[in-house]
Parts: C-alpha cells; structure tokens; sequence
C-alpha cells in the first residue's frame, strides 16, 4: 500500500487519536498528553507510519492554534481584555525580557557566541500557545487567576514574535544559505510598520462594519456548511493577511476573535470553528509527537534531558518569582508557572528562520527542537504532578496562616462556610437584623467577598479553638454551609459535643451526605440542590401550560415528601437492600399522591358542589324544629 | 348599543380593576365564560391574582397603586364556603391595610366603587329560608359589604350567577355578556344597581 497517500496518512492520524486518547483520558493524563504519546508512537522512531514529511503536516496543523485563538478571541469582549493590559504587558513583558535573558547567559556558559546566546534566550523564553490553553481549559482552569494570567504571558509572547523576527536578521554570523528568503524584509522599517499598522485596522473595522451584513447575508442562505465555510474563509484570509505582513497569524486571529466578540454570529461562529479547532490541535499534537527525534535523543540522552531540566527550571523559577510580585496567591502561582514552562511552537518557526537568516547552525537546532518538544510534552505530567504533590503543600501552606482575630461581638448565629450558599443563608438572616460570624477557609473567596465589604474571618472550621473564638458557646445556631462533607461531619460532631446547646443547620450533597449529618446530630439537614432543583421543575411545569398556582402546589407538595421520606428512610440508611426497596416503593407512592391530588381537583368539577347527598346538618334540624 | 356613534373617551368616565380570584381556573367554566366576555373591554385592568401570587406573596405596594389608579374595583370570584377563596382574604388582610385603606393618612380608597362579581353553586331558591342555604347571598356577603364601608367605598349590589356549574353553554353565554354589560355600564358611569 503507498504509505504517503492522503487517506493512508489520515487513516493513521485519526487511528491514533481515537486509540490514544481516550486511553490517556481515562487514565486521567488528559487529551494533550494522549495525542502527543500516540504522535511518538506513530512516529519515526517506533512505528514509523508517518515519515520525514511530518514537519509539513505540523505546519498544517499550526492552523489549529490560529482558530485556537480565534475563538479565545470570542469570549473575550474588548472590555474584558483592556482589563488584561497589566498582566499582558507586565507579567508577559517582564516573563519574556527576563527568561531571554537568564536563557542567553546559560548559553554563553555553553561557550556559544553572544548573538546565538540571544537568539536562543529569545527563542526559548517562548511557550506554548496550544498546550498551555488545552491543557488548563480541560481542566476548567482558564477561568482561575492563574489561567487568565497565562492567557496574557502568551497573549504577550505571540506580540513579541513580531520583535524576534526584526531582530533576527541582525543576528547573523554564520554564511547565509538563502539570503532574505522573506519577502517583506525589502521593507523600509517604516513602511513596514505602517503596513503591520494599516493590516490590523483594516481587521478591526472588517470585523466591525464589513463582517456582519456578509455573515447575514450568508446566514439567510439557511445554508450550514456554507456558513461554517465562511466561518473557516474568514480564519483563513486573517492568517494569509497576516503572514503577508510578517506578523503572527494568531495574533490577528485573536484580535478579529477579540472585534467579533460582541457580534451576533459569536456563536454560530464558535460552533462551526470548535470542531476543526480541536481536530487540528489534534493533529498538531501527534505531529509535536512524531517529529520528536529519538535517534538523535538516544546519542545523547543526558545532555538532552539535562537541557530539558533546565529550560524547565529557569522557566519556572522566573514566572514563580514574577507572579509572586504581582500578588498572586501561592496556590495559582505554582500551577500557572507550571503551566508555562515549556518551549512554544514559534521556536519551531523560529529555529527555522535563524537557520535560513545564518543565526543559529543545524546541529544546535537539530538539539534545540527535541529539546522544546520535549518540554512541550512533558507539560501535561508536570501540570498531573503539580496538582496532585505541590498543591496540596501548600493547601497546607495556606493553613498555617494565622486565623483571623474574632472581634464582630456577640451574634446569634455562626455560618460556617462563606461561598455561594452560606452567602444566601446569611444574607437572608442578615436582612432579618440577625447578625452572623462569617468563617471562610479558602482565602481566594475571603478576599474575594472582602472587596465587596463583607468582613468574613479566615479559618478552618473543624478547629475547636475557632469555633470558641466565633462565640460558639454564645450563639444559638451554627449553619454549615462548607462544601465538604468530611468537614463538615467534624463541625457537627465537635458542636454537639463541646456546645451541646447549639442548633445546627447543615448543607449536604445528597441524601447520602444528608443521613450521615444527621446520624452525626445535625438538626436540620437540606439536601444543596433540592431548593433550587423544585423551583426550576415549578417554572418548568409552567411553560408546559400550568397556571402558576398549580404549579407552585405540585412543587410544594413534591418538596413535603420528599423531605419526608428522606426522614423515614433514614432509619434504613446502611441496610442497603432494604433501603432500596422502601426508597421505591416511597417513590411509587410520592407518584401515586401526586397523581391522585391532581385527579381529586379533576373531580371537582363534576360533583364540585352536591347539596343532595349531604347529612342532615344539626343546624338544619335546628331550623326545622323551630318552624 | 349606547357608546356608538360617540367618540371615544367621552363616554369612559370610570376605569374598572377586575381582581379576579380563582385557584383553579384551569378547571373553570363558569369564570371562563365571564373573563372571555370582559377580556377586551377597553378600561378595564384584569388582575389575575392567583396567577400573579401563586405563593401569597402579595406585593402590596402593586395592589394599592392599582387600586388608586381605579374608580370601580370588580373582584370576580367563584363562590367557596359562602365566602371567597382564600387568597382574597389574605389579599384583603395585606393590602387595604392602616394608613392606607383606614386610620391614619388612610381612606385613599373613599369614594370607589365596590362590585362583587360571584359563580355561585347553589339555586337561588336555595338561598333563603327553607333553602338549605339558609341566608340569602346578600347576608352572607355582608363581610365584604362591611369592608367597603368601612373604607369609604361604595358597595354595589353584587353580581351573582346562580348555578354556575349546570348552566348550558347558551346560558353561560348569556350570563356572561349580560356581565359584560354591567361592566360597560360601569366604565361609562350609567350602572343602575
Ligand atoms: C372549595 C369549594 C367551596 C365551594 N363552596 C360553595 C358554597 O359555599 N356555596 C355554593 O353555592 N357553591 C360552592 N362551591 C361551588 C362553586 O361556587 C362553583 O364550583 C363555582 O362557582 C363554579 O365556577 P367555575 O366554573 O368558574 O369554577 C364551592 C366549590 C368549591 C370547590
């Protein structure tokens, strides 16, 4: 079979992705890593499936990181990153100047010229776009303080790619094989910037004014994948646009990401670009891992691991130290450097051009390029890593701050546990004069509810000492409203115990949790969903046609029995056979009233009012009797 | 029909709030024929109350700006154990309350027009002496009579259909656009109780 045709290439490709993903999702190593392992596989070096020409494929799949940003540019309003300006400039300014810079002097060590020492410094301090956002938005992370600073240092590195490439050329030592290869270096360096600038405002007032009437007129077509077309020919003709000027593709996807964020099609959009996004990320991480040359790894292992140990290192230490200038709590601040310490797939353009421009030689980039893509696949573990070992220290960390001083008086009530619902619970009691101590353990949220004038306490609620210092001999009633069930089993144990006289209300999960709180003595269990759960069906029986009051009777009803029987079972909670069988019977039965309330007002209708059969009233006799 | 041929507004000299109070509309015949009849009658506000506070949860200052806005409230009502369904009870108890219907700063409502507007079960014959309602609806309205009185509005005699659940289509019908009359009647400021 002729291995190099296009579907003979796509069948392995995509029988990779399918096998080695979901394997590696499943042993919870997350996509990126899956793609990159099965890229080794399929490789060269093991499998040899895919050949040589896996660079170009790789080039391809870049493609995937343009319409990557594209769509981060879409959930991102101008509003929204004018607010980013700071860490954009600073926490990505200062990570790349200083990371090129510590970069450059250990290349010097290596006995290297200066201008290849910069050169690589400048290269290196580049991370990886792709697998920094897969990676933490698979894990929900993008939203966290860390996430979002990690979006601006790559948001910055992808502007300072514009810099290296001027730079390079100057950089030159070595003979030039192919001299200005790049079309826009006969630029004057003014026109060049007048162009780069005429580019991107013709992006934005595209996207403002030219994008939308076009996206209508093609939308009124009805026609789907004519729409996702034009969706990919936007990404496309940024991209093409964009490399015509030199500039980063990315970048310009971005900010036509970033001007059409407020647009009408920003879905229609997302959806029809999401799943080549992620297809051609795919692709691009099998190809990280394919062209990862093993051969010249095995020549030198030590030199390249140890290569790969200390890019990681002085990544990681520079963005340790620099977050922690900006202020960000140790526990985002160790996943965020973890995050993006690694080389980027602009080293790889990169690399190329110093060659073309006589920068760097090939046996240095030869090195260099299985040290980034080392480092690129090494990402995932390390983030696995920092998750489950360092976090945890210094979660540890955090609870050696010292507890707040209790000092709001005497208050009836404690809420243990300030997040969104003790927040409800005390608000309500609050707006009835009832006063709270708040304690909160997680010091993201204190500070969070801080900056909008709650004063709320830091501590750890299952510690004895803090609960007498928040007045739990005083006060009348603690609710505990952690999301944590082994906490807050500990609170309601130490409460009975030591405060015997306290009432408590306590948040559980589910029903499991609920029974546990109640056999530890809680007094009021609510099970966290069920409020919210009830109103919705409530509104749902609505909008199926139900008047309000109708409505509103079947939840309250709803509510009465299950809260009732959650009771009656709880004696049979641990015999689980037997819980099972009362538990459907209970629920054949909350059906069957329900069923029968709503059948009686049926009946009401016909026999709603039936004076003939009614007893002869005593009153009536009375009446008689008198006439 | 009196109003044709004058312009409009002219004759409209009072505007009507309908509070209408009914758990279980989605079951009635009676008050359906009655609320379709009146349903487009210009100047008249329908306020469903069950609808709006299915959890009794008045929002009082609402009822009150819409009663100021009126000079005939109508509370149009199935008749339930000679008396009205609960929510008018505790609509009355929250709304017309001291400073506002009565007492001090109070009596906002003097003047207004009050119509009870009931389906009865029972006959007519059944309510009197002899009948096994014993009293006449007049009597057993006399709470809301009261009401009215005591906060300075005038209470007009009462709307009643009888046998509200054996009436035929044509009857209900009927009952329900000489409803409908009454109404107008009272929008236009011509109601002869
Ligand atoms: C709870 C309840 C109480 C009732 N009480 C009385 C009553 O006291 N006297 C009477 O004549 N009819 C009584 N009825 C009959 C209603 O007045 C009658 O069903 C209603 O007026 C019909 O109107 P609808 O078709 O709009 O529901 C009662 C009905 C119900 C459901």
């Amino acid at each position: 079979m002729d291995t190099h045709s296009i579907l003979f290439q796509a069948f392995i490709f995509l029988l990779a992705a399918v096998i080695g993903v979901p394997i590696a999702k499943r042993l919870g190593l997350g996509s990126v890593l899956g793609y990159l392992l099965a890229g080794i596989i399929i490789g060269p070096f093991i499998l040899g499936l895919v050949g040589q020409d896996v660079t170009d494929i790789m080039h391809f799949a870049e493609f995937g990181v343009v319409m990557m940003l594209f769509l981060v540019g879409l959930e991102l309003e101008p509003h929204k990153l004018w607010k980013l300006r700071m860490p954009i400039l600073g926490l990505g300014g200062l990570q790349v100047i200083i990371t090129s810079i510590i970069i450059m002097f250990a290349a010097l060590a290596f006995g290297l010229k200066w201008q290849m020492a910069l050169a690589i410094g400048m290269i290196l301090a580049l991370s990886s776009t792709a697998i920094v956002l897969q990676t933490l938005s698979e894990k929900g992370l993008m939203r966290t303080d860390a996430g979002k600073s990690a979006f601006a240092v790559l948001l910055f590195q992808d502007i300072a790619v514009i810099p290296m490439l001027a730079l390079m050329p100057l950089l030159a030592t070595l003979t030039v094989t192919s001299p200005n290869s790049v079309g826009h270096a006969a630029l004057q360096g003014w026109q060049q910037t007048l162009l780069v600038f005429a580019v991107i405002i013709s992006i934005i007032l595209a996207g403002r004014y030219l994008v939308a009437p076009i996206f209508n007129w093609i939308a009124r077509t009805g026609l789907r994948e004519i729409f996702i077309a034009s969706s990919l020919l936007l990404v496309i003709s940024i991209t093409l646009a964009m490399q015509a000027v030199g500039l980063s593709p990315a970048l310009g996807a971005f900010l036509a990401g970033v001007v059409l964020a407020e647009s009408e099609y920003r879905h229609e959009l997302e959806v029809g670009l999401d799943t080549f996004k992620s297809l051609l990320l795919g692709l691009f991480f099998i190809t990280v891992g394919a062209s990862i040359d093993l051969a010249l790894f095995l020549q030198s292992p030590w030199l390249i691991l140890g290569l790969v140990a200390l890019l990681i290192v002085i990544k990681i230490l520079v963005l340790v130290l620099l977050a922690k200038q900006f202020k960000m709590p140790i526990i985002e601040n160790v996943i965020f450097s973890f995050a993006l310490a690694q080389g980027g797939e602009f080293a790889f353009v990169l690399f190329s051009f110093a060659s073309k421009n006589g920068v760097l030689p090939q046996d240095i980039i030869a090195i260099l390029v299985v040290v980034v893509a080392l480092s690129m696949a090494l990402t995932p573990v390390l983030i696995i890593l920092c998750e489950k070992y360092l976090q945890p220290i210094f979660a540890h960390k955090a609870e050696e701050r010292q507890f707040d001083e209790i000092d709001d008086g005497d208050t009836p009530v404690i809420v243990a546990g300030y997040g969104r619902f003790g927040q409800i619970v005390s608000r309500l009691l609050r707006s009835q004069g009832f006063q709270t101590t708040l304690l909160e353990y997680d010091a993201v949220q204190l500070d969070l509810v801080r900056r909008f004038g709650t004063k709320a306490f830091y501590g750890d609620v299952t510690n004895l000492e803090l609960l007498k210092a928040a007045g739990a001999a005083e006060a009348k009633l603690i609710v505990i409203a952690v999301d944590n069930q082994e906490k807050s089993l500990i609170v309601t144990e130490l409460c009975r115990k030591h405060f015997p006289h306290l009432k408590i209300y306590a948040r559980a999960k589910g029903r499991r949790e609920a029974y546990e709180l109640q056999k530890a003595g809680a007094h009021f269990v609510m099970r966290e969903t069920l409020g919210s759960a009830v109103l919705l069906g409530r509104d749902a029986l609505v909008s199926l046609g139900y008047r309000n009051y109708q409505a509103h009777r079947a939840a309250k009803m709803f509510l009465h029995y299950d809260m009732r029987h959650l009771d009656e079972l709880a004696e049979l909670w641990g015999d689980e056979k037997q819980y099972i069988l009362e538990a459907t019977e209970k629920a054949e039965l909350l059906e069957a009233v329900l069923k029968a309330d709503q059948k009686d007002r049926q009946e009401l209708e016909d026999h709603a009012w039936n004076a003939e059969d009614r007893p002869t009233s005593s009153t009536l006799d009375n009446v008689e009797k008198n006439q | 029909m009196a109003t044709i041929g004058l312009p409009k507004g002219i004759s409209m000299q009072n505007k009507v709030l309908v509070n209408f109070v009914h758990p279980l509309y989605e079951k009635s015949k009676a008050n359906k024929a009655l609320v379709s009849a009146i349903n487009d009658i210009e100047g008249v506000t329908f306020n469903d109350l069950y609808e709006r506070y299915p959890d009794f949860y008045i929002d009082i200052e609402r009822e009150q700006k819409l009663l100021l806005e009126h000079d005939v409230i109508v509370f149009q009502h199935p008749f339930y154990w000679y008396s009205s369904p609960s929510l008018l009870k505790e609509w009355q108890d929250l709304v017309l309350e001291n400073g506002f219907a009565y007492g001090d700063g109070g009596y906002q409502l003097q003047g207004k027009q009050w119509l009870t507007a009931i389906t009865v079960g029972g006959t007519e014959d059944s309510y009197g002496a002899g009948g096994y309602n014993q009293f006449p609806i007049e009597l057993l309205l006399k709470p809301f009579e009261q009401t009215a009185d005591f906060c300075g509005m005038k209470f007009l005699a009462p709307y009643v259909m009888y046998e509200a659940l054996m009436l035929s289509d044509t009857e209900l019908a009927d009952a329900a656009h000489q409803y409908a009359q009454t109404i107008r009647h009272l929008r236009d400021g011509d109601y002869k109780s």
